[in-house]
This record gives C-alpha cells, structure tokens and sequence, in this order.
C-alpha cells in the first residue's frame, strides 16, 4: 500500500506548528500504525531530515502512552483500540491520513505528536487512592466483595490514562477519566472511608489544570480504547454532589 | 574459550543470616540497624523506575516518612511495562485448601529455576507472597471474584496447585495502578519527588559507595546530577537486547550496565526466557511481539498435525491426526509444562516440520474444546481482552479456529548481581524487580515475577536498607561540586557528543535489528560453542561499525528520541557480548539455557551440577578487557536436588 500522511510538526512548545505531507510505500497490511510512523521516520534519518516524534511503549495497548488523532479521531477509526493497536488493513491504498497530536489547554504540545499529559497524574495525587500503607493490611479475603461490584469496579479500572477523551471532547473535559477512578475506587468496599473527599479533592484538581466542564455529549466513550461507558460520569456526579451534601452537614 | 574472561575470587559473603530457614528472614530483620521515624526525613533514597518494583518500593519508603527521588522514562509513572503483565500473580495462601504452602511455592520455585537460585532469597519471597496479596486488595486491585465474593486463582506452569490470583487478563495493570496511586498519594504528601520523562545514564561511585545518578531531562536534555544516600535500581529487564520482544520499545539495559560498569556484577546474563506462547512474527516490519498469557494453558490445548506438512485448516483435521504433544509427552503436567520446556518443545515440531501458519513457525493454542464444555461467556470473562488482541493483530477470530503461537523472548532472569538484602556488589546500590538476578534461577515460573517485583518493593528493601541507611550516611562534605559527581557528568555528556558527532549512514534501529537477530540466532532457544563463539565476534564487529556509522539525528537540547534510542542500543553490544560469554562459559544446559553439547537421550536439558552449580557473576573488566569471573556456590539444605522432571 501507498499511503499519503499529514503530519502536525512542531519543533517546540513555544513554536508554531505546520501540517507537512509524507509519502509512504511498501506499507503491509498487517503493519501497525505506529509501525508506519516508524517506516517514515527510518527514510526521514537516512534522507537528512528530522524524523517525527511521537509517543510509545508496550505497543499492545496498555501502556496508554500512545495517542494521535487520525483523521480526526482520537486513536484512529476502529473502536476499541489505540493507535499501536490499529493495523494498516483499516486504511485504503492511497489515502491520504491527518496526524495530529491531542488538543486541549490541558496538554501542551511538546513536540510533534508529543505531549504533556502531566495533568493528569495530579489529578490521581489530589485523591485518587486507597490510604492503605504498606504492612497495614488485612487478610485479603477478610472481606467479601459481590462479584457484581468486583467487575465494575474492574470495568472502571481498566482506563488506561491515554487522555483519549479529553482529546475528543469538545470541552475538552477529563470527566471520563474522573468517572472512571471514582467508580473503580467508589464500587469497593476498601473505597468507602475516602469515597466523599476523593471525589470534591479530584474535581478540584480537574478544574485547576485548565480540563473543561462535562455536557454529556459522549465522544469522549465513543473514542475510549478500554470502553469506559458514560454513566460512569453519572457516577462522578452523583459522588460529587453527596460529597458536597456531607461536607455542608447534610 | 578462557580467552573471553579471567577467574575472579569467588563470592563468599550473600550477607545470608543462616538458621533454619523458616527464621532467616526474621532474623535478618531484627539484626538490622533502624533509623528513627524522626530521623527518616534527613535520609534521602533515589529509585529509577515505577514498575511493580520500583513503584511500591518509592511509595513504601515515602510512607515511612525517607526523603525519596524517583525517576523513570515514560511520561507517567503508571506507563512502566508491568502493565503489560496479563496473567496473574502467585501467593501461597492456600486458599483453595488443595496442599498447597510456603514450602511448596519455595519448592516449585526453585525446581521450576533448575535448582540455580539460593534457598534462603527464594524462601523469604514465598514467605512475604500472601501479604502482597492482602496489600493489593487493600489498594483496592479488582482481583477477580467469585459468586459469594471471595478471590478466584488459576493454575500457571510448572505447578499442581491453583495459586495464581489475576484480574482477567490484566492483572499487572491492575496491580501496577495499586502501587502508581500509592507513590501518586505520597507525592501528594511531599514525601516522594516524581520525575517523569528522565532517564537514567549513570550512576554516581564516591568512595565505592552509590551516592547519585546522573540523568537526562528527555525534554530539554539538560544533565542533572542527583545525590542520595542510596540508590535504588528498580529498572527492568533486558529482553529488548533481542529487538523483537513482548518488552516495551523502550525497555533497556542502560541503568543496569551503567552501574555494571561502575563496579556491580552482572549475574548469569545468559538465563533469558523465551515463553511459549506468542503471537508469530508476520514480517520485517514488525517493532515488536505480543503474548497471548500463560493463563490460556489452564484451558487450551496445544497441538500440531501428526503428519509434517498437513496444511488443512485445523477444523478439517480429525483429532486422531492431532499431535497433543505436550499432554503426550509430560502426561503429569500436560499443557502446564513450564515455559522453557513448552518452548523447546515447540520448536522442536516446527524444526521437524509439523509448525502451521506461514513459514510453519507455529503450532496450535486451542481453547475450542474449552469454548464447548464451559460457553463461551466464561472463556470471554477469563480472557476476553486477550481474545480481542489476537484477532486485532492476525485479523483471525480465535473463537472460530485455534490461535497460532509461536516462542518470543519475553523475560530476563540474569540482572544485577545481589545479595540476601538486595543489595549490589556496591556498596549503597541496591537492585529490586526484574533487574537484579535473584529468584528465578535459570527458569522463572509463571506469575512470579509479579510476586517477586511486589515482595522486594514493598516488604523485603524496605526491611533491609535501612541497615544501610543508619550505617553510611551520606557524607556532608559531597555536593555537586564533588570531583566523582563531575566527572560522571562529564562522561555522560561526551559520549552523547560522541553519538551525535559520528553522523554515519545506518540508522539506530538497524544495528538494533541486527543485533537482535545475531543474540536470536545463537544465544536464544538453543545455544552452542562454534555458534556463541562466533556471535561473539559478529557483536563486536557491529558494535564497531555502531560507533562510526550510525547515525543519531537532531540534537541534545531537544526532545530527541533518536539519541535517546541509541544509548540504549551502545549499551546493548556490551551487555550482549556478555551474555554470549556467559552462554558459552556454562557448559551445561539448565532451565532456559539449552545447550544442544548438554541434554538427555530425551531431548531434556541436562545440568552439569559437579561443575556448575554457582551463580556466574561477572565484573567489567574494562572497555576492550576480559570480563572476570566471580563464582558464587549454591548450596542445597532443604531441597533434594535432582534432574527436574515434568512427566
Ligand atoms: C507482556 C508481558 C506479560 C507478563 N505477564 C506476567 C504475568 O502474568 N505474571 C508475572 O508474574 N509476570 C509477568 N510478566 C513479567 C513482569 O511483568 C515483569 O517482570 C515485571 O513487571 C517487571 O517489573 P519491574 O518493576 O522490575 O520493571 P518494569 O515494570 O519494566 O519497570 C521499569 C521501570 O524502570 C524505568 N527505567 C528503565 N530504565 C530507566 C532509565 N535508564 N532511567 C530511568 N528510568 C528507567 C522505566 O521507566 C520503568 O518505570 C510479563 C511480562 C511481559 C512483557
């Protein structure tokens, strides 16, 4: 396959930044998105220019450090996936296919497709635990969990922090990510004791970094590789505002 | 042979308590001198990396109230590549009542390692296991449960118990996102500074003591020295060296053979695990393979046609004119052989003709028979997101027909060289996780380097460096003017002018390409003098070439992954060379580490216990110098030794 790519380039955080086009041939079917990336980065080395910077690691589609917005979608066309997980057979002979790194206020660029998700580490800081030192712990089958609330809370925890919905949604709001840690933490029995602060501490934090507000209009699940379902935004509410309700003694 | 090394003193001393080897580890930890909680806050504890290792360990060591840097490469703390971990981790809580103990996780360890790892490290992981177990549930990890809300396990290779617990089939994820939230929680706490997007390039030696590292700011590449009291290595393993691996891309050697070259052993680089069950490569463009978890031998079935050649689609071929060899074989395990027997034993089909799919470099994970007795609803709960993995990479849909597997390098049991407290051949340097050599011996079972990496992070450095901590204080006098910590920084920023300088014709990823298919070819699933001698000399021909044809693009002052990748790439030849080495030295076969001179009339690795029976641990010798050769005897009280057997 030939394929054509529009790549935003952008030398710094303090430069502006370009769309520049790139041909690639040779490109299998079965190669990886990100393998693509690499074919074109190996001709720009070898040919005097400056290969493309983008964000990578385990290449499975865990890690949650890749990202891209593929002709306008954050991780490209196919659900359920990310980018390292998108293979070329998706793409037509011929296409011509946009780059672009995540857009929010929340997330400079730092350079290319890179970056800085930093963001939402402090949000994680600000409440998005268990306080259960090391050593302190009973034993684990001390208290039964229904299998029910076991699983969503599973649901919930396997976000992988890409930052894909923030970089969908039109506000430009990490309520999905939030959604996500305090239903995990919030259906657990071990959750309980923080359920309150967790919740008004995280928000705090949201708010802080620059994320927008949610008006419950589902890109951001609709682009989520770990399928993280849009009631857990409901369930965000729904901790925030008992939250309140309990810190003004009600 | 004696050309590629010299003879060392052998290593005497692993700071062992001795005793029964029930109180060791208890005795161990009252010996050791503490530091007043009051005083914690003065002492200052540097870690690279946020793994399952390093992670629990910063977080742990911030609880207890020390000073901690922590440092790692990705661009968040959670991103190390424990998430990838998919299967589950092992504890001895016998909660399934179904014999098992302590002693039967030591026990199965050190079998499944081919009797090549010390007894009293082992025991003491198997003691600690159950309370990681307790710890993550604390956390809040959603361990997978059943009806009446009690924690599920699953069986793994190489043992006749269910002992692995597992959240489906994302368990180091789960668990790695415990540890993250706890160091996140600590550094919300002021006790830990978290430095993301720095890497690690050499460590700092004052008086022969680890007292700092120096690291690159990936962003801007500005070289920073840090100073600590002690220094953690919590860095990973080194799978990457073969450049196709289930590891992360980024994943590197660097931390570790920096500090190799400033005085740690390496021990026993050669023991690599190929694990058997991967997705096949399917081209040259491949970056990278993914495993299909271990969990799925609990419930699949691995066959190849009986007859070489057969290439009907798997549906088409009756089960008389199935070879189930692994159950035929080692009927007392079937398909749960451990890693490195199922790995030979498939190459051993496909080298005889029997492998399918294309190049005939795969044999058959069949879960249909599972799918039939038990619905498929339950098969999608256990393993649903390694289900949708495969059928994303091979475009085939493995509820339909068998997956196809193939063995891909996946874990590195050699690593640093450590003693009974973790500690390294220097002083203040301590090594935890998959990058220190110490439990697995020449073969790691399944579900235990989770255990491992969360046994030495959270319970057993934090009751060992304190010992250290009260007894070598850092000097007052050290700051960064201090000559060792100018010179170390100093090195570090002329060989990255040396990389960037050289400006040749070859890109990085193509010597890292080419490496990796010499370490495959010669020191992977079989290994043989003529062929290790002559790796030996092709990784120092390429490495040679490296240095004055690569070329790194860009420049320092920037976020410049080219650079990035090629220190990681120059420390690989050494670290490869070595492994050559120490392949070549070991004539035996043990564990992973087949030597084709070395096996039964089976077909079995055959240890050479009269001559081998130590764990090689190597120091540089200097750059163009013989390593040397420090040996360090095994001893065997509690365990019978004997030729492992899984029939
Ligand atoms: C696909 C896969 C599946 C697996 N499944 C299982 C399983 O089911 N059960 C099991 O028990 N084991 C499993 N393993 C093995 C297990 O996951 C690893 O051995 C273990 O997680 C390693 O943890 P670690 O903390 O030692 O290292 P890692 O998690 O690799 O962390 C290394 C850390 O070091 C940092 N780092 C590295 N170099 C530098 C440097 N120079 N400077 C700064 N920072 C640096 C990285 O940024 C990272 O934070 C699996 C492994 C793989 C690859």
């Amino acid at each position: 396959m030939k394929i054509t790519l529009r790549i935003w380039r952008q030398h710094h955080q303090d430069q502006p930044g370009a769309m520049e086009a790139y041909e690639v041939d040779e490109i299998s079917p079965d190669m990886s998105f990100l393998e693509v990336l690499d074919l074109l980065n190996e001709d720009l080395t070898l040919n005097g220019g400056e290969p493309v910077a983008f964000d990578h690691d385990c290449r499975e589609g865990i890690c949650g450090m890749c990202s891209l917005v593929i002709n306008g979608l954050a991780h490209g066309p196919e659900a359920l996936t990310t980018t390292c997980q998108l293979y070329m057979r998706h793409f037509e002979d011929g296409q011509v296919i946009d780059v672009e790194p995540w857009r929010s206020t929340a997330f400079p660029v730092i350079r290319d497709l890179v970056v800085d998700r930093s963001a939402l580490d402090r949000i994680i800081e600000a409440g998005g635990y268990v306080s259960a030192p090391t050593g302190a712990a009973a034993d684990a089958n001390a208290v039964t969990v229904p299998k029910k609330d076991a699983d969503r809370a599973f649901d919930a925890a396997a976000c992988i922090g890409c930052g894909a919905c923030v970089a969908a949604c039109p506000n430009g709001s990490a309520s999905l990510f939030l959604g996500a840690k305090i239903t995990h933490l919030g259906s657990l029995p071990q959750g309980q004791p923080e359920r309150d602060e967790r919740a008004l501490a995280m928000v705090e934090q949201h708010d802080a970094e620059g994320f927008g507000g949610c008006t419950q209009i589902g890109e951001c699940t609709a682009v989520c590789p770990a399928g993280i379902p849009l009631d857990m935004i409901s369930q965000l509410n729904h901790d925030v505002l008992s939250g309140l309700k309990h810190q003004s003694g009600q | 042979m004696n050309d590629y090394f010299t003879e060392g003193d052998p290593l005497q001393d692993t700071q062992d308590p001795g005793g029964p080897l029930k109180d060791r580890w208890d005795k161990r930890r009252f010996e050791a001198k503490l530091i007043s909680p009051a005083n914690r806050r003065k002492v200052s504890i540097i870690v690279i990396g946020t793994g399952l290792a390093g992670g629990s360990a910063a977080a742990t060591l911030g609880e207890a109230g020390y000073n901690v840097k922590v440092f790692c490469y990705q661009d968040s703390a959670r991103r190390a590549h424990s998430i990838a971990a998919q299967g589950g981790i092992n504890a001895a809580k016998d909660y399934r009542n179904d014999g098992d103990s302590i002693h039967r996780l030591f026990y199965d360890t050190v079998k499944g390692g081919d009797y090549r790892s010390r007894e009293s490290n082992v025991y003491r992981l198997a003691q600690v296991s159950a309370a990681i177990i307790d710890q993550a549930v604390a956390q809040g990890v959603p361990f997978a449960r059943e009806y009446g809300g009690l924690l599920d396990t699953r069986s793994f290779g190489g043992v006749q118990v269910s002992r692995t617990f597992y959240a489906r089939g994302q368990t180091g994820q789960q668990l790695l996102l415990g540890a993250y939230q706890a160091l996140e929680r600590q550094v919300g706490a002021g006790t830990v500074e978290l430095n993301t997007r720095h890497e690690m390039l050499d460590l700092i030696v004052i008086d022969g003591k680890a007292r700092g590292v120096v690291v690159r700011d990936m962003v801007t590449g500005e070289f920073e020295t840090h100073l600590a009291d002690a220094v953690v290595l919590a860095s990973g393993g080194y799978g990457n060296v073969y450049y196709l691996s289930t590891n992360a891309m980024g994943c590197n050697v660097t931390a570790s053979w920096r500090a190799h070259r400033k005085g740690a052993y390496f021990a026993n680089p050669c023991y690599t695990q190929i694990h058997p069950t991967c997705i096949p490569v399917s081209g040259d463009h491949q970056s990278k393979l993914t495993l299909m978890s271990e969990s799925l031998r609990n419930d699949g079935r691995i066959w190849v046609p009986v007859k070489a050649g057969d290439d009907r689609a798997p549906a088409d071929i009756p089960e008389d004119e199935r070879d189930y060899y692994l159950e035929r074989v080692y009927p007392a395990f079937g398909n749960l052989v451990p890693r490195d027997v199922a790995s030979r034993a498939a190459k051993k089909q496909c080298d005889e003709g029997r492998g399918v799919g294309p190049g005939g470099l795969g044999v058959y994970l069949d879960l249909t028979h599972a799918i039939k007795r038990l619905g498929r609803h339950v098969i999608e709960e256990k393993y649903g997101n390694l289900f949708d993995m495969y059928a994303k990479i091979t475009d085939e849909d493995p509820y339909q027909a068998p997956m196809r597997i193939y063995p891909a390098i996946h874990y590195t049991m050699g690593g640093l060289w450590v003693d009974y407290d973790l500690q390294s051949s220097i002083p203040g340097l301590f090594v935890i996780g998959e990058a220190n050599f110490s439990d697995h011996g020449a073969n790691r079972l399944g579900a235990s380097a989770l255990m491992q990496g969360l046994a030495d992070g959270y319970f057993v450095l934090p009751g060992t460096i304190n010992d250290y901590l009260a007894r070598n204080p850092l000097p007052a006098d050290v700051d960064a003017n201090h000559p060792a910590v100018v010179e170390a920084a100093e090195g570090v920023r002329e060989r990255t002018e040396r990389l960037l300088s050289i400006n040749g014709s070859r890109s990085v990823d193509s010597f890292h390409k080419e490496l990796g298919s010499i370490v495959w070819e010669y020191c992977g699933m079989e290994r043989n003098a003529e062929g290790l001698s002559h790796a030996i000399e092709e990784i120092r021909r390429l490495r040679d070439e490296f240095w004055t044809d690569v070329k790194v693009t860009g420049v320092n002052e920037e976020l410049n992954q080219s650079l990035e990748r090629a220190g990681r790439v120059a420390d690989f030849f050494g670290l490869a060379e070595l492994m050559c080495i120490d392949a070549l030295h070991r004539e035996e076969s043990c564990g992973a580490h087949f030597r084709s001179e070395s096996q039964t009339e089976g077909g079995e690795a055959l240890r050479q216990d009269e001559d081998f029976s130590y764990v090689a641990a190597w120091e540089f010798g200097g750059d163009g110098d013989e390593p040397v050769l420090h040996r360090e005897h095994l001893e065997f009280e509690n365990i019978k030794v004997q030729q492992r057997s899984y029939k």
